[in-house]
């Protein structure tokens, strides 16, 4: 049997706003307990929310980034639930009328094909607090804590239609969420921090099955690589259920990433019943044709266009300009190391290749690369330029990366200069000639269309001789001479 | 001094005839010796007040005196006041004191009004007779075995009792105007969005409204014009700016078209009721008013709508109230549950839990359409039919209250019998139109109250019209101490 994954995601995306949603406290990551938190966040008796502009503007940009229709007029409900971290007993959200409305945006895959996701809608939403269960308080086993620090800030949640059809799939459209995003400037999209979360409707069919299976919702995977194995994981589970003729339970389900298993969240899984009506304290927003128009023509250029560019005016790759410009900070890196060096080519590979190793084996972001695009650009200008070679240089590349400085720096104190001195050169040649007798021999003897392929033995041993930093095309040229003399 | 209006305290002061802490202090005594028979105040702050009329006396002494400079006053126990215990008539809140104080406590300090304290209240504005209150029911100056009417007893209550020349109160569908009525004062919804909400505890945030209890119409536009003004902190307030509500009130009347419903002369209007309330109508027309007969056909359904729609509404604004950071927490909790359930269960009276237990059933799936939609429809045709009656006059007139007070007790079995108290005044809230109560007279020796209600923003008018009829009679003036 062939069946086919079905994924549909839920995305929650913290809003770089300075304040909350509906209240003016602060919203910095990572201050002590509850100190940025205010009366209204702490739904005081008689406070009032507030709605914060800069979230309605930055809803507004990313619903026109996913194309997607913009909510002239959007309304806040109250979904009514108790938990101690939340603190009004309800959280101010979208139903009925969301800000953003149905888009649709396509994703790249690693074997280049493109795919459109559907987007359902977005809405405007105020995050909950946290609740802390251990070690809060020195004294006082079994106590809760509860930091409000995070109750009121904005989010949007961004629901897909169930239009993916592998985990990959599902990689690929949360990371052109993160681009999106981090793009318009509207969030850090960092998933650690909470920025960024996902949840995932993971379920399966039989491939051309129209109906849709039954789903269950992975809650909280909270990096790309913990969405692409949940999602794998959990379509095993039930494919393995079905396949035994069971049947599939519609619940919540944890994805716990040290077993790589999902487990049930909810033992009763009774449908909660939110209460959602309009909230009386805010009134219906509206957005009205110019402010859309003036966001639209304020808005920075975004992945696909920068690839596009990138393909345009750098005669990228397809493959290289969507590798290049799936973040920001990359595409404005490759810009400068195109720029500076006049080779957009040889920036490209530099970065898919050693400058990704490097930063994918530190596991650290473009952002703390040890080897900055002027290090880069430099490298590469002395590559062009016939200073080094292109294996010389990916030693210098790690002498930098290792904090040895920029390129002229490495190459002067280590002495890596490439030498295309003839004069160096020919005597290196005649030793090696001198010493390789019975090479020497062959090569003679050798059929006319065989000895080019010869000299490699010769050149190799001069590179060695050389410490690697003979100028290959000069040595080329010599030996050629030489050896030819000898017929 | 304990019976003059605002408008001669504020003369007074001017004049130098006597200071504020002269009337503060005696009005604190009064205090003191009678309100044992009210129960109007929950909480006195006698020290505090005494420091702001001293604050007042050395402003008007240095001619720097704001319009109510050194006038007393008291809150309605709904509106935060920083420091001092905001109980909102609950167990839940008896503890409770806030770090902020309300718009409308800020707007009067600002005006330079002396705070007496906080009065008494059913408990969150859930009431038409004070006897919610966790703090025991307010009783009626006229007849202390009979109600003050609610949820604003307190305040009305103590106008009558001359323990305050003026106060705040809180109208969600009659909780100014009904306890006005029941005991001879006068009491101003405004429109709604005209005053801010902010620091006031919300009971049902689409229909709250702030606004005045005095002893006349002419203090009550003195009161407004400070408590009224734009507040950004109130997403529903209209931003107005207050302006002088006392600038027309002598405006002649001479040619105004009043409506008259028929649906308020129906069924379940007491017979002597009615009668004052014509006896003021033909009042009206001497002084050269024209009286029309209109219909708010859709009158009978505002009790039923406004009974989904405020309970819904509360039921998600009370849910704040959990025992985690403020109010009343029960004594060791087990777990979770056990605190929501014993925190809520013991902080609660019967009216609130009731109403929470109706609010959420009507916003339950599979209710929701069937109540709280049909009841949305239903304010939309309410609405409607005001705005086509003021196409034809200028304001509506009709009796406030069914009855005249009741016994204390006498319809605490009956929620129904209770929520009908407010069938003449619970339409404007729905409608958010601004409305009055004024005395009109009495049904042995209780009082009846007028009511008139005005079209959006049209505050000014309606005062203006209140106040000509105060000109022409005495009924404001009679007083129960």
């Amino acid at each position: 049997m062939e069946w086919e994954i079905v994924i549909g995601l839920e995305v929650h995306v913290q809003l770089a706003t300075k304040s909350k949603l509906f209240s003016g406290a602060g919203t910095r990551f990572g201050a002590p307990p509850n100190t940025q938190a205010c009366a209204v966040d702490l739904a005081m008796p008689g406070t009032l929310p507030v709605p914060n502009a800069e979230a309605f503007r930055y809803a507004a940009m990313f619903g026109l980034a996913m194309n997607a229709e913009i909510g002239r007029r959007s309304v806040f409900e109250r979904k009514n639930y108790f938990y101690p971290d939340l603190p009004k007993g309800y959280q101010t959200t979208q139903l009925a009328e969301p800000i953003v409305g149905p888009g649709e945006i396509e994703i790249h895959l690693e074997d280049n094909s493109s795919r459109k996701v559907r987007l359902h809608h977005a809405h405007l939403e105020e995050d909950a607090g946290k609740s802390l269960h251990e070690a809060v308080f020195e004294s006082g086993q079994g106590m809760s804590g509860i930091d409000l620090n995070r109750a009121g800030t904005p989010l949007i949640e961004i629901v897909s239609e169930p239009d993916m059809r592998s985990a990959a799939e599902a990689v690929a459209y949360l990371k052109k969420i993160h681009s999106i995003v981090t793009y318009l400037g509207i969030s850090d999209g960092d998933m650690s921090q909470g920025s960024m979360r996902c949840d995932a409707n993971v379920s399966v069919r039989l491939k051309g099955e129209k109906e849709l299976g039954t789903r269950t919702e992975l809650k909280n995977i909270n990096s790309f690589r913990f969405v692409d194995k949940a999602i794998k994981v959990e379509a095993e589970r039930q494919i393995d259920i079905l396949e035994d003729g069971g049947s599939i339970v519609q619940e919540t389900r944890l994805y716990d990433s040290d077993k790589n298993e999902t487990r049930s969240m909810r033992s009763k899984e009774v449908a909660n019943d939110y209460r959602y009506f309009p909230c009386p304290d805010l009134l219906p927003v509206e957005l009205d044709e110019n402010y859309i128009e003036t966001l639209r023509s304020d808005m920075p250029e975004l992945p696909d266009a920068k690839a596009a560019r990138f393909r345009e005016q750098y005669r990228l790759s397809a493959y290289d300009a969507d590798q290049l410009t799936q973040e920001l900070a990359t595409a404005e890196f490759f810009e400068t190391v195109a720029k500076q060096s006049g080779e957009p080519k040889l920036a490209a590979n530099w970065m898919t290749g050693e400058l990704a190793a490097l930063l994918n084996r530190e596991e650290i972001s473009i952002e703390q690369s040890p080897v900055s695009a002027e290090h880069l650009a430099g490298l590469i200008a002395r590559l062009k330029d016939g200073t080094i070679s292109s294996k010389i240089a990916k030693q210098v590349f790690e002498a930098i990366a290792d904090g040895e400085g920029d390129a002229d720096t490495v190459i002067e104190k280590r002495g890596l200069k490439q030498v295309s001195d003839t004069g160096a050169i020919e005597k290196m040649v005649d030793e090696v000639i001198a010493n390789s007798a019975k090479q020497v021999e062959n090569y003679r003897n050798a059929d006319e269309s065989k000895r080019p392929k010869m000299m490699g033995y010769f050149v190799g041993q001069i590179m060695k001789a050389s410490k690697g930093q003979a100028n290959p095309q000069v040595i080329n040229r010599i030996l050629k001479e030489k050896l030819d003399a000898l017929l | 001094m304990h019976q003059l209006t605002i408008a001669e305290i504020i003369r007074g002061l001017r004049n130098r005839e006597f200071s504020s802490v002269e009337i503060t202090r005696q009005l604190l005594d009064r205090i003191e010796q009678r309100d044992g028979n009210y129960n109007s105040f929950i909480t006195v702050t006698a020290e505090q007040a005494l420091q702001q009329a001293g604050a007042a006396d050395r402003r008007l002494a240095e001619g720097d005196a704001p319009a109510l400079c050194g006038v007393p006053i008291a809150h309605k126990d709904i509106f935060c006041t920083s420091g001092v215990r905001t109980s909102c008539g609950s167990k839940m809140l008896d503890n409770f004191v806030p770090p902020y104080d309300a718009a409308v406590v800020e707007n009067l300090q600002k005006a330079g009004a002396v705070s007496l304290g906080k009065t008494n209240m059913d408990e969150f504005a859930m009431g038409s007779s004070n006897e919610t209150s966790y703090y025991g029911p307010v009783k009626n100056p006229w007849d202390t075995d009979r109600v003050s009417g609610g949820s604003s007893g307190g305040s009305a209550a103590a106008v009558a009792a001359q323990l305050v020349p003026g106060a705040t109160a809180t109208d969600t569908g009659g909780s100014i105007r009904q306890p006005a009525a029941l005991t001879n004062t006068t009491g101003l919804k405004p429109t709604y969005g005209r005053v801010s909400r902010w620091g006031m505890v919300a009971f049902a945030s689409s229909l709250d409204q702030a606004g005045p209890i005095a002893r006349n119409a002419g203090d009550c536009a003195h009161l407004l014009s400070a408590m009224a003004g734009p507040d950004r902190r109130d997403s529903t307030n209209l931003q107005r700016d207050a302006g002088d509500f006392t600038a027309d009130l002598n405006r002649s009347i001479e040619g105004l078209k009043i409506g008259v419903p028929k649906e308020y002369f129906g069924e379940g209007l007491n017979a002597d009721t009615a009668a004052r309330v014509q006896d003021a109508l033909k009042e009206y027309e001497k002084l050269g008013a024209e009286l029309v007969e209109i219909s708010l056909p859709h009158t009978d359904l505002a009790v039923p709508a406004y009974y989904v729609i405020a309970p819904a509404e509360a039921s998600a604004n009370l849910s704040r109230f959990d025992g985690v950071r403020y109010g009343h927490r029960c004594e060791n909790p087990a777990d979770l549950r056990d605190l929501y359930m014993r925190s809520r269960g013991e902080g609660f009276g019967e009216e609130v839990k009731r109403r929470i237990l109706v609010g959420t059933y009507a916003l339950s799936a599979g209710y929701y359409d069937a109540y709280y939609n049909k009841a949305q429809q239903v304010r939309r045709l309410i609405k409607r039919d005001f705005v086509q009656a003021f196409e034809k006059v200028d304001v509506i007139m009709g009796p406030t209250a069914p009855s005249p007070a009741f016994g204390i007790g006498a319809k605490v079995a009956d929620p129904v019998a209770m929520y009908l108290e407010d069938i003449y005044t619970i339409a404007t809230n729905l409608a958010g139109l601004p409305g009055m109560s004024l005395p009109c007279g009495t049904v042995n020796n209780l009082p009846v109250g007028l009511q008139i209600i005005g079209n959006y923003l049209d505050e000014a008018r309606i005062l203006n019209v209140a106040h000509q009829y105060q000109q022409a009679t005495d009924w404001h003036k009679a007083s129960a101490a």
